[in-house]
């Protein structure tokens, strides 16, 4: 067995300590981590280049350090064989946290992802579990090639099987990144990476205040109901800010959760609100913003003063960073959306 | 619990891997009884053309590298190290061959005539790679890693239903040439392009740059035997040779593309290198490699190597180098100046090419950007004054 970090949480700038630590969200995921290696010897995290590099985004920093490359490993350059072996040592009792590099790299593992790891509990009857976590940095605006700021989060969401959630914060990051690999099912776990740099005081010892599936509201208001989900959250609660000198109130709500799809703090807000907003990053045909607008017209049509609005990337692929700040939804675009509930 | 690893397999890993080398790194050219044939056509103007080629090829790198760090690029990968693999095998190239790149082939487009611009603007971000591959039979830069060669092998069986191998007809016999790393060695994509190339008997040659690293990972984490080797348990020959070493390259690569071009099949070249810089401009080599490493590899260089042979030779004349430092020079103020001049690409040409013809959908969507970003023109004040609360840039 190779050494394991004497104390973790905070990656030992801390040791000791029981006060919140201010992380960003890398650290603050390589945090709940280390917690999770810590506490459970069958996790494994592996991946690219995680081990001495600690991933090209450093989320991995430190963790084969401290518990060995048998705990932390870097695999060959190969998707499907991160994923694929990953279902192997699920099936022989281990917790793989797999990491993806990019969101655009996760395609060659799609088939594992999508036939394999989704449906092994389906197919076996109950028998066999997939206990695998698969983090994906994803989205734009950091200025890179093709290929490195994608939002495929429909495409898994639309798998049944799989579990897909997304963080926003570092806090929520430390803890969803645990229960995720707690979990007995499938997660594809997305990183929001132009938020990666965001830092947040996180309570490293207490517990976390929401279910893993579980959406929040982030911000109370009344005039109307903004949804999102990682890296937009922050992009609408700007907006909640921007809006209030025009004299209105806007609820935001984290989704955090993207399947299973917690609506119901939606529905509630909507019933009071009677107006909302959808917005992420992923292309608007047949994307989370189509869902959730779909599934509010039926529970609350009655409480619609106007149809639900979408503020979404357009139906393109990813375009080259030097228009992606026009392709990216912005605050104006969603303060223009909350306009257009007005005006019904 | 430590995971037990095997042992080498017996044999498996021969103490000295076999490298074609024609040049030490001194500049002495060594004899050797297969591949002088090759290049028996070679003259003193033919080298120097290659030197040319190796030096403008490493200006335009660090050039670019230095326009990443003033912020003009997004990002940038460096070839330095790898001219003479990639000069060496481009130049055994015919007009009517096919090449299917990575995303570090900057000195292969340059031998195929891709105005280096093209790949800065590709860096930059003002677009996605806008040469034209039936022109210049360099196909687009290929960011995930090791899809090119399925690729290349496809466009291989398409040269071969054509019937343009094996005819004896210089100006017709074609072959197709794809390039990948070590790291990429490890990808589905490529050993199933092996696979459908040997089943096949497709007129591809598979041009491996062995440069040791796959990012942060080093060659042992993607295979245990050398990689030229792989290409017997597929059913096709493969060879090592000194990627460093730019006559090596010519000889090997003219060589495999001929077998290609005979309908003899595929040929996986192994040229054998290192990567002197970061992998990307975003990277942090000293967090994983040793700086021995590089100082051993300097002694390799691919450039000094050539002129140390042409001067030993009496390949060149002092006046020859100076021309080409000058000319490197040249093209180096060209770059600077020409990549902050490249256009901006219009917000509404995201929805150009995404099909042939426009969809309704599209043409919506496009409408609709187009008035929102009127507004701003009329409402500028108000917009920005939102956009200011949050420091977010909204344009
Ligand atoms: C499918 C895929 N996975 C991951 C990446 C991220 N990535 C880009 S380059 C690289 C390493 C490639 O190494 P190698 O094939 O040896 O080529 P080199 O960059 O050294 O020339 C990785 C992991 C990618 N581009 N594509």
């Amino acid at each position: 067995m190779t050494q394991t970090g004497t104390h973790a949480a905070t990656g030992g700038q801390n040791a000791g300590a029981s006060a919140p630590a201010t992380l960003n969200l890398v650290k603050a995921i390589n945090a709940g981590l280390r917690r999770s290696l810590e506490n459970n010897d069958k996790v494994l995290v592996m991946g690219e280049d995680v081990g001495k590099l600690g991933g090209v985004f450093r989320v991995t920093d430190g963790l084969q350090k401290d518990f060995g490359e048998d705990r932390v490993i870097d695999t060959p350059l190969a998707e499907s064989g991160i994923v694929g072996t990953a279902v192997g040592l699920a099936l022989r009792g281990y917790r793989p946290v797999c990491e993806i590099q990019f969101d655009g790299f996760v395609m060659p593992a799609f088939d594992q992802i999508v036939s394999q790891v989704a449906k092994m509990h389906f197919r076996s009857g109950g028998r066999l579990r997939m206990p695998i976590v698969i983090r994906i940095p994803y989205g734009g605006s950091i200025g890179a090639v093709e290929h490195h700021s994608e939002s495929p989060e429909a495409y898994f969401a639309h798998t049944p099987g799989l579990k897909v959630v997304t963080c926003s914060n570092p806090l929520d990051a430390y803890w969803m990144i645990q229960q995720a690999i707690d979990l007995d099912d499938p997660v594809v776990f997305l990183e929001p990476k132009r938020r990666y740099y965001e830092k947040a005081e996180v309570d490293v010892d207490g517990s976390p205040d929401l279910p893993l599936e579980a959406a929040r509201v982030v911000r109370p208001g009344t005039d109307a109901t903004v949804a999102a989900y990682g890296p937009m959250v922050k992009t609408c609660l700007d907006a909640a800010t921007a809006a209030t000198e025009d004299g209105r109130s806007l609820e935001v709500i984290d989704l955090r959760t993207l399947s299973p799809l917690d609506l119901t703090s939606v529905y509630e807000s909507v019933r009071r609100t009677g107006r909302l907003v959808v917005v992420h990053e992923a292309q608007r045909t047949l994307g989370i913003g189509a869902e959730v607008a779909a599934r509010v017209t039926e529970e609350c049509f009655y409480s619609l003063e106007a149809p639900v609005q979408r503020v979404t990337g357009y139906d393109t692929p990813y375009p080259p960073a030097r228009v992606e700040e026009e392709y990216l939804p912005d605050l104006d675009r969603v303060l223009d959306a909350v306009d257009r509930t007005f005006t019904f | 619990m430590t995971v037990e690893t095997v042992a080498d397999p017996a044999g498996a890993v021969p103490p000295e891997p076999e490298l074609v080398q024609l040049l030490t790194p001194e500049g002495q050219r060594v004899p050797h009884d297969h591949y002088d044939a090759l290049i028996s056509d070679v003259d003193a103007v033919a080298v120097q053309q290659m030197y040319r080629d190796l030096v403008l090829t490493r200006r335009v790198d660090s050039e670019a590298v230095a326009l990443q760090r003033q912020g003009e690029l997004g990002l940038w990968a460096s070839l330095l190290g790898q001219e003479a693999a990639q000069v060496g095998s481009a130049r055994a190239l015919r007009q009517q061959d096919h090449v299917f790149p990575t995303y570090r082939e900057h000195g292969v487009a340059q031998c195929r005539g891709v105005d280096p611009l093209r790949l800065l603007a590709l860096f930059r971000g003002v677009d996605q790679g806008e040469w034209d591959p039936r022109e210049t039979g360099f196909h687009l830069y290929t960011i995930v890693v090791g899809a090119q060669t399925l690729h290349a092998t496809g466009y291989a069986m398409g040269i071969q239903r054509d019937g343009a191998i094996g005819t004896g007809d210089p100006d017709r016999d074609a072959a197709v040439i794809a390039y990948f790393g070590d790291g990429a060695s490890s990808q589905g994509d490529v050993n199933e392009s092996f696979i459908w190339a040997s089943v096949t008997n497709a007129p591809v040659v598979f041009f491996c740059q062995n440069n040791q690293w796959a990012i942060s990972e080093p060659l042992e984490r993607q295979t245990r035997v050398p990689l030229y080797r792989r290409a017997g348990g597929f059913g096709f020959p493969g060879v090592r040779v000194d990627g460093n070493d730019v006559l090596a390259c010519l000889a090997v690569t003219r060589e495999a593309l001929q077998r290609a071009r005979d309908g003899e099949g595929p040929t996986l070249v192994e040229a054998f290198t290192y990567r002197m810089g970061a992998h990307t401009t975003t990277d942090d080599p000293t967090r994983y490699r040793l700086n021995a490493d590089l100082e051993h590899w300097k002694l390799k260089d691919p450039i000094e190597r050539v002129k140390a042979y042409m001067i030993r030779s009496d390949l060149a004349d002092q006046a020859f180098f100076d021309a080409v430092e000058a000319e490197a020079e040249e093209l180096a103020v060209h770059l600077r100046a020409a990549c902050r001049e490249l256009p901006e690409p219009t917000p509404t040409s995201i929805f150009d090419n995404v099909y042939v013809e426009p969809t309704p959908d599209l043409v919506a969507q496009r409408e609709a950007m187009a008035a929102y970003l009127d507004t701003f023109d009329v409402g500028e004040e108000e917009s920005h004054a939102r956009a200011g609360i949050s420091g977010e840039v909204a344009r």
